[in-house]
C-alpha cells in the first residue's frame, strides 16, 4: 500500500512550506485583514451607536420642545385666565364701588332731602306759629277789648303754663 | 451568534455525513467493480515486472497496455493519485511531455541534486540511484537494487511542486487582499477581498468563536491558514492538467503534517483542566484511572489521526472515482470501439457530476478540518468548572 505510506520528502517539504506559509500569512495577510475588518466593524458599530444616540437625543429634544411648548401653552392659558380674573375683579370692584358710591350719594341725597324737609317743616311750623299767633292776637284783640277780659285770659293761660 | 452556528452545523453535519457515506459507498462499489479486473491486471503487471525486472513509468505501461489491447486501470489510477518525480503532462504517441523536477538525495556522501530527467523515465540509473516502483532506490554496481542502502529522499516531487505553486498562489491572493485592505482603510471591500472576507468572517464567527470561545483570536491565523491551504490545494487537485492535477491533499504525508500541526498546537495550548481530564479524569474513582487514562490518551491521539485520514480518504476517493470513470472508457474501448464511445458519454456525464460533488467536498473538507481543529483547540483552552458530567 504505497498510498498510505507517508513519504519522507513530502513530509519534510510540507512541514517547511506550511510553516513558512503560516508565518507569512499570519504576519502579512491575516493580521492586516483581521485588523481592518475589526476596525471597520468597530467603526460601523460606533456609527450605529452614534446614530442611535443622536436619535435618542433627537427624541429627547423633541420631548423637551413639546414640554416647553406645553409649558408655554399652559402659561399662556394661565395668563389669559389671570387676565380674565383680573378683568372680572376690576369689573366687580368697579361695580361694587359704583354701587357704594351711588348708595352713598343716594343716602346723602336722602339725608339732605330729609334735612331740607325738616328745615322746611320747621320753617313751616314757625310760619304757622307766627301766623297762628298773629291770628290769635288779632282774634284776641277783637275779643278782649276790655282790660278785665285780658287779665283773666292771661291768668288762665299763665296757670296752664306750669313752670316745671 | 451561537444559536446561529448551531443551526448551520445542524444541517451541515447531516449533509456532510451523507456525502461521506455516499463517497465511501461509491468508492466501495467502484472498488468491487474493478476489484477482479484490477487484481488480475495487478498480478499481470507484477509478473511482467518480475520477468523484465524494469520499472515502468506509467506512460510506458499505458502504451504497452494499448498495444496489448487492454488497460491496467488500477495501476493508472494509483499512478495518478500517487506521487512522481516528474510532472507528466501528456503522452503523444511515444513521446512524453513532462516537466523534470529536482531530485534531492541525502546519503552518506552528502546531498545530491539533479533533475529527474536523468532517470529517463525510469530507464536509466544515475549516481547510483534509479526509480523502482515509482520510488527512488539505491542500486548496486551490478545494477541490482540495494535494499540496505540508507539515504533520505528529499526530492521536489510532483506533489511538492504542485503544493509550492498553490502556496505561492495562495500567498499572492492573500497578500493582494491584505494590500487592498491597507490601501482602502475603513472602506467596504470589493471584488476578491469581498469574497475572501466573507470566508474569513464565516470562519471567525461560525467556526472559531463558537468552538474556541473567548480565546479564539490566538488560533484564528492558524485556522484561516489551514482552511485556505486545504481549500486551494483541493481545488488545484481538481484541475486536470499542469498547475493542478497533483493529489496534494489526498496525500497522507500532507494530511499527516497538517494533523500534527493541529495536534502540536492543541497540546501546547492545553491548560490544566485539559491535561487533568486526560491524566486525572475527575469524578471517577482512582482505581478506574488505570482503565481511563489509556483510553483518554488514545482519544487524544485519535483526534489528529482521524483528521489525517478523513481529508486523505475523501480527496483520494474523489480522485479515484473520477479516474475510474475515465478508465471505464478505455476498458470498454479496448473490448469494442463503439462500446467505448457509448460508455464515454456516460462516463463524462458521471465525471461532470462527480466534479461538482468534488467542488463541494473540496470546500467541505477544508471546513471540516478547520472546524475540528477549532473544536480541539476549544477543548484545550476550555475552562472546566468541574461539572460532574463524565
Amino acid at each position: 500500500m504505497e498510498l498510505v505510506k507517508p513519504g519522507l520528502g513530502l513530509i519534510f517539504w510540507m512541514t517547511i512550506t506550511f510553516s513558512i506559509v503560516l508565518f507569512i500569512l499570519s504576519k502579512f495577510a491575516w493580521k492586516p485583514i483581521l485588523n481592518s475588518i475589526r476596525e471597520r466593524e468597530d467603526s460601523i458599530n460606533n456609527a450605529l451607536n452614534a446614530a442611535e444616540e443622536a436619535r435618542k437625543q433627537m427624541s429627547a429634544l423633541k420631548a423637551d420642545n413639546e414640554k416647553l411648548l406645553n409649558q408655554a401653552r399652559a402659561e399662556r392659558d394661565m395668563m389669559l385666565k389671570e387676565a380674565h380674573e383680573m378683568k372680572e375683579n376690576i369689573i366687580s370692584l368697579a361695580k361694587k364701588s359704583a354701587d357704594e358710591e351711588g348708595r352713598k350719594i343716594i343716602a346723602k341725597a336722602n339725608e339732605s332731602i330729609e334735612s331740607a324737609k325738616i328745615n322746611a317743616m320747621n320753617e313751616l311750623k314757625s310760619q304757622v306759629a307766627v301766623l297762628s299767633v298773629d291770628l290769635a292776637e288779632k282774634v284776641l284783640r277783637k275779643k278782649m277789648d276790655d282790660r278785665a277780659q285780658q287779665e283773666s285770659f292771661v291768668n288762665e293761660n299763665l296757670k296752664s303754663i306750669t313752670l316745671n | 451568534m451561537h444559536a446561529n452556528n448551531r443551526k448551520i452545523s445542524s444541517y451541515l453535519f447531516p449533509v456532510l455525513m451523507l456525502l461521506m457515506y455516499l463517497v465511501g459507498n461509491t468508492s466501495q462499489v467502484m472498488g468491487q467493480d474493478h476489484h477482479a479486473a484490477a487484481a488480475d491486471t495487478a498480478i499481470a503487471t507484477e509478473a511482467v515486472h518480475a520477468t523484465e525486472g524494469v520499472a515502468e513509468a506509467h506512460a510506458e505501461a499505458h502504451g504497452e497496455a494499448k498495444e496489448e489491447g487492454k488497460i491496467d486501470a488500477g495501476k493508472l489510477i494509483m499512478e495518478h493519485i500517487g506521487d512522481a518525480y516528474d510532472w507528466h503532462i501528456a503522452t503523444i504517441g511515444h513521446s512524453h511531455i513532462s516537466i523534470p523536477l529536482l531530485v534531492i538525495i541525502k546519503d552518506a556522501a552528502g546531498f545530491k541534486f539533479f533533475l529527474s530527467s536523468r532517470f529517463k523515465h525510469g530507464h536509466a540509473t544515475y549516481e547510483g540511484y534509479k526509480i523502482e516502483e515509482g520510488k527512488i532506490a539505491a542500486v548496486n554496481a551490478d545494477g541490482t537494487i540495494n535494499h540496505e542502502a540508507s539515504f533520505y529522499d528529499l526530492s521536489i516531487t510532483k506533489n511538492v511542486a504542485s503544493m509550492l505553486i498553490s502556496v505561492i498562489f495562495l500567498c499572492w491572493i492573500m497578500l493582494s487582499v491584505a494590500g487592498h485592505y491597507t490601501r482602502n482603510k475603513g472602506k467596504a471591500p470589493k471584488g476578491l477581498a469581498n469574497l475572501i472576507e466573507t470566508l474569513i468572517i464565516f470562519l471567525r464567527d461560525e467556526v472559531a468563536k463558537p468552538s474556541i470561545g473567548p480565546k479564539y483570536a490566538k488560533f484564528l491565523p492558524y485556522l484561516l491558514t489551514i482552511f485556505f491551504f486545504i481549500f486551494i490545494n483541493n481545488l488545484f487537485g481538481l484541475i486536470p492538467f499542469f498547475p493542478g492535477g497533483a493529489n496534494v491533499t489526498g496525500n497522507i504525508a500532507v494530511t499527516l503534517v497538517l494533523a500534527i500541526f493541529t495536534f502540536v498546537i492543541t497540546s501546547f495550548n492545553g491548560n490544566k483542566s485539559y491535561w487533568g481530564h486526560i491524566f486525572m479524569p475527575p469524578g471517577v474513582p482512582k482505581a478506574l484511572w488505570i482503565l481511563l487514562v489509556p483510553i483518554e490518551i488514545i482519544g487524544m491521539l485519535n483526534k489528529p489521526i482521524v483528521l489525517m485520514i478523513r481529508l486523505f480518504a475523501n480527496i483520494t476517493a474523489g480522485h479515484i472515482i473520477i479516474l475510474g470513470f475515465f478508465s471505464l472508457i478505455f476498458i470498454f474501448g479496448a473490448m469494442n470501439q463503439s462500446l467505448g464511445l457509448g460508455v464515454s458519454v456516460l462516463s463524462v456525464a458521471f465525471t461532470v457530476f462527480m466534479n461538482f460533488l468534488e467542488l463541494l467536498v473540496a470546500f467541505l473538507q477544508a471546513y471540516v478540518f478547520t472546524l475540528l481543529s477549532a473544536l480541539y483547540f476549544g477543548s484545550a483552552v476550555e475552562e472546566h468548572h468541574h461539572e460532574e458530567h463524565h
